[in-house]
């Protein structure tokens, strides 16, 4: 079967009822796994898929216009284990990274903490020195789909300073409790996590120590905002389609909706958004691709356009479906409530606008030194 | 590839985001603040593209990328120059 085959029979019909649920089946993430979907962004030689990122970014997309619970999985998934793969040392990547490139195990991503969200580089978690082993102690807030994750990429404060560690989620002292009732991305439900005493090799540090913040988090988090743009772009193709639908078999006023220029408006706009979204994801795929230093900023600017694109969109989409839109008959409030998410996770966009001004700042300076 | 090489072109990367300055090649770019915490990645893209390196963990000291000087020697360690 093709990836666009399982979605449309198996992901499209049911993200309604996940949502609903507030839960995921662990067979859909080992069905993607066996269509590459979950190591697509790993090398050959690491033992990924090694996919073009153009590809990637393709699945991503048609993943997100299904079902952006289900795409953040695949997010948190990709964080994680791109983390390994770049920044692991090579015992934690024997011993891990054929599973999660695999999808026999999941990834999960721990940045966030009760009062620590923006501000990421002051975590509180502490990860003390206790011979070969940290011994990690905190609590961290909003983990993605924490009940499906095997483990997690954690990031907590050393000696040092920021360093992130392995936790696999069955370790002594590791508790889940689930937030159940969030606004969006239900299906992949967000958990509070406390870590108490929790001892797990050193040699499942992620990157140097003291770097959690400059290297590991800030290129994990580059990559989940290429997912991040990528779903939000199918986000915003899913309210076309259903708009467009609903708008040409809805008569009002004797004609249908589509017949009407306000209504033909809102679909002229969030058709551009897409058109645009898709093309600024793709710009970022050919710089990651390169691996050019500027995809960083292609991507930010990927996912702070898609994103907030496809928060007007949803909001439009409920707008064109009227009643019909607010209720449970029809996608649009999902896609409403979870294009809102995108506005705040792997950094929020107010994060992103402040990389984007201070880059343009330099990008588009008139050039004055001697 | 000669060290001199390498060292205009780190220059030349550099003065793609340090636009209104003049900077010596000793000057630590960071403590100057000419350069944001987005940079530490750039550099290490930046680096290991052009110079087809790969980093390890013991490499990525922030220290080893503060000025031209320590990116040069760190390029250095790792062998890319050619005999003269
Ligand atoms: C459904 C869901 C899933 C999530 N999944 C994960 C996960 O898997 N792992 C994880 O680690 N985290 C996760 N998060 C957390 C998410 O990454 C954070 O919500 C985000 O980083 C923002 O942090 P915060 O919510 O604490 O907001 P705060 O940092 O408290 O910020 C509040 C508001 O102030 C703004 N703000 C903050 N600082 C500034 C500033 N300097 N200038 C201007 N504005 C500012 C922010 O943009 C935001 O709008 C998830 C969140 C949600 C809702």
């Amino acid at each position: 079967m093709t990836l666009q085959g399982y979605i449309d029979s198996a992901i499209a019909p049911r993200a309604d009822r996940w949502d609903c649920e507030e839960r995921i089946p662990r067979q859909v993430l080992s069905d993607l796994a066996g269509l590459g979907v979950l190591g697509a962004h790993v090398s050959i030689a690491q033992g990924g898929g090694g996919r073009p990122v153009v590809e990637w970014g393709e699945a991503l997309e048609a993943v997100g216009e299904a079902s952006m619970s289900l795409l953040s999985v695949l997010t948190i998934h990709a964080m994680s284990s791109y983390a390994l793969a770049r920044w692991g040392e090579a015992e934690a990547q024997q011993e891990w990274l054929p599973s999660l490139t695999s999808g026999a195990k999941l990834g999960g991503f721990c940045l966030t903490e009760p009062t620590i969200g923006c501000d990421a580089k002051s975590v509180t978690t502490r990860l003390e020195e206790a011979g070969d082993s940290w011994r990690v102690t905190g609590t961290k807030r909003w983990t993605s789909a924490a009940e499906l994750v095997d483990v997690f990429l954690v990031f907590g404060q050393t000696d040092q300073g920021p360093t992130a560690v392995l936790v696999p989620r069955e370790t002594p002292g590791v508790t889940v409790t689930p937030i159940s009732g969030v606004l969006g991305f239900r299906g992949a439900r967000a958990c509070e996590l406390t870590f108490k005493d929790v001892v797990v090799p050193k040699r499942w540090t992620i990157g140097p120590q003291g770097m959690g913040f400059s290297y590991v988090a800030s290129s994990t988090l580059d990559v989940g905002r290429f997912c991040i743009a990528c779903g939000s772009t199918g986000l915003i193709r899913a309210c076309v389609r259903a708009s467009v639908d609903y708008a040409r078999q809805r008569k009002q006023f004797g004609v249908p909706l589509s017949e009407h220029q306000l209504i033909q408006a809102l679909i002229a706009d969030m058709t551009t958004s897409y058109k645009a979204a898709n093309a600024l994801w793709r710009q970022a795929a050919k710089a990651r691709e390169e691996l050019l230093p500027s995809s960083i900023m292609e991507t930010t600017t990927a996912k702070y356009f898609a994103s907030t694109a496809a928060s007007r969109a949803a909001n439009d989409a409920v707008q064109i479906h009227g009643a019909n839109g607010c209720g449970p008959d029809y996608p649009v409030q999902r896609y409403f409530r979870d294009a809102r998410i995108t506005e705040l996770i792997e950094g929020s966009n107010q994060m992103q606008q402040v990389m984007i001004a201070q880059d343009a700042l330099n990008a588009f300076a008139t050039r004055r030194r001697r | 590839m000669t060290q001199s090489d390498a060292r205009s072109k780190v220059r030349a990367f550099l003065e793609k985001f340090i636009r209104d300055q003049d900077f010596e090649d000793g000057d630590n770019v960071f403590a100057l603040g000419l350069v944001n915490s987005l940079m530490a990645m750039q550099l290490v893209l930046f680096l290991e593209k052009e110079f087809g390196v790969k980093f390890t963990n013991q490499d990525l000291n922030l220290k080893n990328f503060r000025s031209v000087d320590a990116m040069v020697e760190l390029l250095g360690a790792r062998g890319i120059f050619a005999a003269a």
